[in-house]
Protein backbone atom coordinates (compact mmCIF):
# COMPACT_ATOMS: atom_id res chain seq x y z
CA UNK A 1 0.00 0.00 0.00
CA UNK A 2 2.21 2.83 -1.21
CA UNK A 3 0.07 5.81 -2.17
CA UNK A 4 1.61 8.48 0.05
CA UNK A 5 -0.56 11.25 1.46
CA UNK A 6 0.27 14.40 3.41
CA UNK A 7 -0.56 12.56 6.60
CA UNK A 8 2.27 10.10 5.97
CA UNK A 9 4.78 12.85 6.67
CA UNK A 10 3.65 13.83 10.15
CA UNK A 11 6.80 12.22 11.58
CA UNK A 12 8.53 15.41 10.41
CA UNK A 13 6.25 17.41 12.72
CA UNK A 14 7.24 15.15 15.61
CA UNK A 15 10.96 15.65 14.97
CA UNK A 16 10.44 19.41 14.57
CA UNK A 17 8.64 19.52 17.91
CA UNK A 18 11.43 17.72 19.72
CA UNK A 19 14.07 19.96 18.10
CA UNK A 20 12.18 23.20 18.89
CA UNK A 21 12.53 22.42 22.60
CA UNK A 22 16.27 22.91 22.18
CA UNK A 23 15.69 26.48 21.00
CA UNK A 24 13.07 27.53 23.48
CA UNK A 25 11.43 25.34 26.07
CA UNK A 26 8.17 27.25 25.71
CA UNK A 27 7.57 25.45 22.39
CA UNK A 28 6.81 22.45 24.60
CA UNK A 29 3.30 23.88 24.99
CA UNK A 30 2.64 23.00 21.34
CA UNK A 31 2.76 19.37 22.43
CA UNK A 32 -0.67 19.82 23.96
CA UNK A 33 -1.91 19.35 20.38
CA UNK A 34 -0.60 15.76 20.48
CA UNK A 35 -2.55 15.24 23.68
CA UNK A 36 -5.83 16.88 22.90
CA UNK A 37 -6.26 15.85 19.24
CA UNK A 38 -6.34 12.04 19.77
CA UNK A 39 -8.76 12.43 22.68
CA UNK A 40 -11.02 14.71 20.63
CA UNK A 41 -10.98 12.40 17.60
CA UNK A 42 -11.85 9.31 19.62
CA UNK A 43 -14.50 11.16 21.66
CA UNK A 44 -16.19 12.75 18.66
CA UNK A 45 -15.70 10.21 15.89
CA UNK A 46 -15.37 7.08 18.00
CA UNK A 47 -12.32 5.74 16.18
CA UNK A 48 -8.54 5.59 16.48
CA UNK A 49 -7.74 7.41 13.26
CA UNK A 50 -5.17 9.47 15.17
CA UNK A 51 -3.12 6.32 15.84
CA UNK A 52 -3.96 4.83 12.47
CA UNK A 53 -3.14 7.88 10.33
CA UNK A 54 -2.00 11.04 12.07
CA UNK A 55 0.38 10.16 14.90
CA UNK A 56 3.81 11.51 14.01
CA UNK A 57 5.39 9.60 16.85
CA UNK A 58 4.07 6.24 15.62
CA UNK A 59 5.26 7.12 12.12
CA UNK A 60 8.68 8.09 13.42
CA UNK A 61 9.05 4.74 15.19
CA UNK A 62 7.86 2.91 12.06
CA UNK A 63 10.27 4.83 9.82
CA UNK A 64 13.34 4.48 12.03
CA UNK A 65 12.39 0.92 12.89
CA UNK A 66 12.80 -0.19 9.28
CA UNK A 67 16.56 0.13 9.77
CA UNK A 68 17.08 -0.01 13.51
CA UNK A 69 14.61 -2.52 14.93
CA UNK A 70 15.51 -6.09 15.85
CA UNK A 71 11.92 -6.97 14.94
CA UNK A 72 11.42 -9.33 17.86
CA UNK A 73 8.12 -9.83 19.67
CA UNK A 74 7.59 -7.84 22.84
CA UNK A 75 7.93 -9.88 26.04
CA UNK A 76 4.61 -11.46 26.88
CA UNK A 77 3.99 -9.45 30.05
CA UNK A 78 4.25 -6.20 28.07
CA UNK A 79 1.38 -7.32 25.88
CA UNK A 80 -1.07 -7.93 28.70
CA UNK A 81 -3.94 -5.64 29.66
CA UNK A 82 -2.45 -5.38 33.16
CA UNK A 83 0.71 -3.84 31.78
CA UNK A 84 -1.16 -1.46 29.46
CA UNK A 85 -3.52 -0.18 32.12
CA UNK A 86 -0.79 -0.26 34.76
CA UNK A 87 1.45 1.90 32.59
CA UNK A 88 -1.45 4.26 31.86
CA UNK A 89 -2.11 4.62 35.58
CA UNK A 90 1.55 5.26 36.36
CA UNK A 91 1.73 7.75 33.51
CA UNK A 92 -1.35 9.63 34.71
CA UNK A 93 -0.04 9.81 38.30
CA UNK A 94 3.24 11.25 37.04
CA UNK A 95 1.32 13.65 34.81
CA UNK A 96 -0.82 14.90 37.70
CA UNK A 97 2.33 15.22 39.79
CA UNK A 98 3.75 17.45 37.06
CA UNK A 99 0.58 19.56 37.04
CA UNK A 100 0.80 19.85 40.83
CA UNK A 101 4.43 21.01 40.60
CA UNK A 102 3.24 23.66 38.16
CA UNK A 103 0.53 24.67 40.62
CA UNK A 104 3.09 25.07 43.42
CA UNK A 105 5.09 27.43 41.22
CA UNK A 106 1.88 29.27 40.31
CA UNK A 107 0.95 29.62 44.00
CA UNK A 108 4.45 30.85 44.81
CA UNK A 109 5.22 27.89 47.11
CA UNK A 110 8.09 26.62 44.93
CA UNK A 111 10.56 28.28 42.62
CA UNK A 112 10.87 27.55 38.92
CA UNK A 113 13.17 24.60 38.29
CA UNK A 114 14.90 25.00 34.92
CA UNK A 115 15.57 21.34 34.35
CA UNK A 116 14.08 18.39 32.50
CA UNK A 117 13.17 15.27 34.42
CA UNK A 118 13.97 12.32 32.20
CA UNK A 119 12.42 8.90 32.90
CA UNK A 120 10.78 10.49 35.94
CA UNK A 121 14.11 10.33 37.78
CA UNK A 122 17.06 12.07 36.18
CA UNK A 123 17.27 15.84 36.40
CA UNK A 124 18.82 17.37 33.32
CA UNK A 125 19.69 21.08 33.55
CA UNK A 126 18.36 22.74 30.39
CA UNK A 127 20.37 25.58 28.91
CA UNK A 128 17.82 26.29 26.17
CA UNK A 129 15.33 27.94 28.44
CA UNK A 130 14.59 31.55 27.34
CA UNK A 131 11.89 31.87 29.94
CA UNK A 132 12.55 35.48 30.90
CA UNK A 133 9.42 36.86 29.29
CA UNK A 134 6.84 34.57 30.85
CA UNK A 135 5.37 33.99 34.27
CA UNK A 136 7.19 31.15 36.06
CA UNK A 137 4.32 28.61 36.07
CA UNK A 138 4.02 28.78 32.28
CA UNK A 139 7.71 27.90 32.04
CA UNK A 140 7.41 25.22 34.72
CA UNK A 141 4.63 23.48 32.81
CA UNK A 142 6.72 23.66 29.63
CA UNK A 143 9.62 21.91 31.40
CA UNK A 144 7.26 19.29 32.82
CA UNK A 145 5.50 18.65 29.54
CA UNK A 146 8.70 18.48 27.52
CA UNK A 147 10.06 16.03 30.09
CA UNK A 148 7.02 13.81 29.54
CA UNK A 149 7.44 13.99 25.76
CA UNK A 150 11.19 13.26 25.93
CA UNK A 151 10.67 10.41 28.37
CA UNK A 152 8.03 8.71 26.24
CA UNK A 153 10.20 9.22 23.15
CA UNK A 154 13.14 7.52 24.87
CA UNK A 155 10.97 4.62 26.03
CA UNK A 156 9.39 4.33 22.58
CA UNK A 157 12.78 4.40 20.82
CA UNK A 158 14.14 1.72 23.15
CA UNK A 159 11.10 -0.46 22.47
CA UNK A 160 11.51 0.21 18.74
CA UNK A 161 15.15 -0.95 18.75
CA UNK A 162 14.75 -3.94 21.07
CA UNK A 163 11.43 -5.22 19.79
CA UNK A 164 9.09 -4.22 16.95
CA UNK A 165 9.18 -0.72 15.37
CA UNK A 166 5.84 0.35 16.81
CA UNK A 167 6.08 -1.77 19.95
CA UNK A 168 5.46 1.35 22.03
CA UNK A 169 1.94 1.53 20.56
CA UNK A 170 1.07 -1.62 22.51
CA UNK A 171 1.28 0.22 25.84
CA UNK A 172 1.30 3.89 24.79
CA UNK A 173 -0.93 5.74 27.28
CA UNK A 174 -2.56 7.81 24.53
CA UNK A 175 -3.34 4.67 22.53
CA UNK A 176 -4.77 2.94 25.59
CA UNK A 177 -6.89 5.99 26.44
CA UNK A 178 -8.23 6.45 22.91
CA UNK A 179 -9.06 2.75 22.61
CA UNK A 180 -10.82 2.96 26.00
CA UNK A 181 -12.87 5.93 24.80
CA UNK A 182 -13.78 4.02 21.62
CA UNK A 183 -14.86 1.04 23.72
CA UNK A 184 -17.13 3.26 25.80
CA UNK A 185 -18.49 5.09 22.80
CA UNK A 186 -19.08 2.05 20.62
CA UNK A 187 -20.37 -0.30 23.28
CA UNK A 188 -21.80 -3.37 21.65
CA UNK A 189 -20.72 -2.29 18.17
CA UNK A 190 -18.20 -5.10 17.65
CA UNK B 1 -13.91 -21.10 -3.74
CA UNK B 2 -11.29 -19.10 -1.86
CA UNK B 3 -7.81 -18.70 -3.32
CA UNK B 4 -6.10 -19.79 -0.14
CA UNK B 5 -6.62 -22.25 2.65
CA UNK B 6 -5.15 -19.93 5.24
CA UNK B 7 -6.55 -16.78 6.77
CA UNK B 8 -5.51 -14.20 9.37
CA UNK B 9 -7.33 -14.15 12.69
CA UNK B 10 -7.08 -11.21 15.11
CA UNK B 11 -6.85 -11.92 18.83
CA UNK B 12 -8.68 -10.05 21.57
CA UNK B 13 -5.60 -8.18 22.80
CA UNK B 14 -5.49 -6.12 19.58
CA UNK B 15 -4.72 -2.48 20.42
CA UNK B 16 -6.12 -1.08 17.14
CA UNK B 17 -2.79 0.55 16.29
CA UNK B 18 -3.23 0.14 12.53
CA UNK B 19 0.15 -1.43 11.73
CA UNK B 20 -1.52 -4.43 10.06
CA UNK B 21 -3.77 -2.17 7.96
CA UNK B 22 -0.70 -0.50 6.45
CA UNK B 23 1.12 -3.81 6.06
CA UNK B 24 -1.49 -5.85 4.18
CA UNK B 25 -0.78 -5.78 0.44
CA UNK B 26 -4.42 -6.61 -0.32
CA UNK B 27 -5.97 -4.06 2.03
CA UNK B 28 -7.86 -6.85 3.70
CA UNK B 29 -7.78 -5.32 7.18
CA UNK B 30 -9.85 -2.42 8.49
CA UNK B 31 -10.34 -0.79 11.88
CA UNK B 32 -13.76 0.80 12.07
CA UNK B 33 -14.50 1.52 15.69
CA UNK B 34 -11.03 1.92 17.20
CA UNK B 35 -11.37 -1.24 19.23
CA UNK B 36 -10.10 -4.11 17.13
CA UNK B 37 -8.87 -4.78 13.61
CA UNK B 38 -11.08 -6.83 11.32
CA UNK B 39 -10.02 -9.13 8.49
CA UNK B 40 -12.07 -9.33 5.29
CA UNK B 41 -12.72 -13.05 4.90
CA UNK B 42 -12.93 -12.93 1.13
CA UNK B 43 -9.87 -10.76 0.47
CA UNK B 44 -7.30 -12.22 2.87
CA UNK B 45 -5.03 -14.88 1.40
CA UNK B 46 -3.29 -15.78 4.66
CA UNK B 47 0.15 -14.55 3.55
CA UNK B 48 1.13 -13.72 7.14
CA UNK B 49 2.65 -10.27 6.51
CA UNK B 50 0.32 -8.64 9.02
CA UNK B 51 1.08 -11.30 11.59
CA UNK B 52 4.83 -10.66 11.40
CA UNK B 53 4.37 -6.90 11.73
CA UNK B 54 1.78 -6.78 14.52
CA UNK B 55 3.51 -5.19 17.54
CA UNK B 56 1.09 -6.88 19.94
CA UNK B 57 1.64 -10.29 18.29
CA UNK B 58 -2.08 -10.99 18.24
CA UNK B 59 -2.54 -12.12 14.63
CA UNK B 60 -2.54 -15.83 14.02
CA UNK B 61 -2.66 -17.51 10.61
CA UNK B 62 -5.09 -20.39 10.75
CA UNK B 63 -6.92 -22.74 8.41
CA UNK B 64 -10.03 -21.28 6.84
CA UNK B 65 -11.91 -24.46 7.61
CA UNK B 66 -11.06 -24.24 11.29
CA UNK B 67 -12.24 -20.64 11.36
CA UNK B 68 -15.51 -21.46 9.61
CA UNK B 69 -16.20 -24.38 11.90
CA UNK B 70 -16.12 -22.10 14.94
S1 LIG C 1 -0.41 4.27 20.26
FE1 LIG C 1 0.59 6.19 20.87
S2 LIG C 1 2.49 6.31 19.69
FE2 LIG C 1 1.23 4.71 18.79
S3 LIG C 1 0.15 5.73 17.14
FE3 LIG C 1 -1.20 5.85 18.92
S4 LIG C 1 -0.72 7.77 19.98
FE4 LIG C 1 0.92 7.34 18.51
S1 LIG D 1 -1.21 -4.64 14.13
FE1 LIG D 1 -1.99 -6.05 15.68
S2 LIG D 1 -2.52 -4.79 17.45
FE2 LIG D 1 -2.28 -3.41 15.70
S3 LIG D 1 -4.35 -3.20 14.85
FE3 LIG D 1 -3.39 -4.87 13.75
S4 LIG D 1 -3.97 -6.72 14.90
FE4 LIG D 1 -4.38 -4.99 16.21
S1 LIG E 1 -2.58 -12.59 6.01
FE1 LIG E 1 -1.81 -11.33 4.29
S2 LIG E 1 -3.64 -10.98 3.04
FE2 LIG E 1 -4.39 -11.67 5.04
S3 LIG E 1 -4.76 -9.80 6.17
FE3 LIG E 1 -2.66 -10.45 6.67
S4 LIG E 1 -1.35 -9.37 5.23
FE4 LIG E 1 -3.46 -9.24 4.44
Amino acid sequence: MKDNKWSDYLWIVEITYLVLGFFNILFAWLGMIFFVTPLLISSIKGNKSYCNKYCGRGQLFATLGKQLSRNKPLPKFMRTSYFRYGFLTFFMIMFLNMVFTTYLVFAGTSNLSEALTILWTFKLPWAFANTIDVVPWVAQYAFGFYSVMMTSTIIGMTTMVLFKPRGFCVYCPMGTMTQGICKLKNKGAL
Amino acid sequence: MFKSKKIAKIGDLCVACGVCVKECPLRAITIQTGIKAKVCLTTCVGCGKCSKACPASVIGICDREVLHER
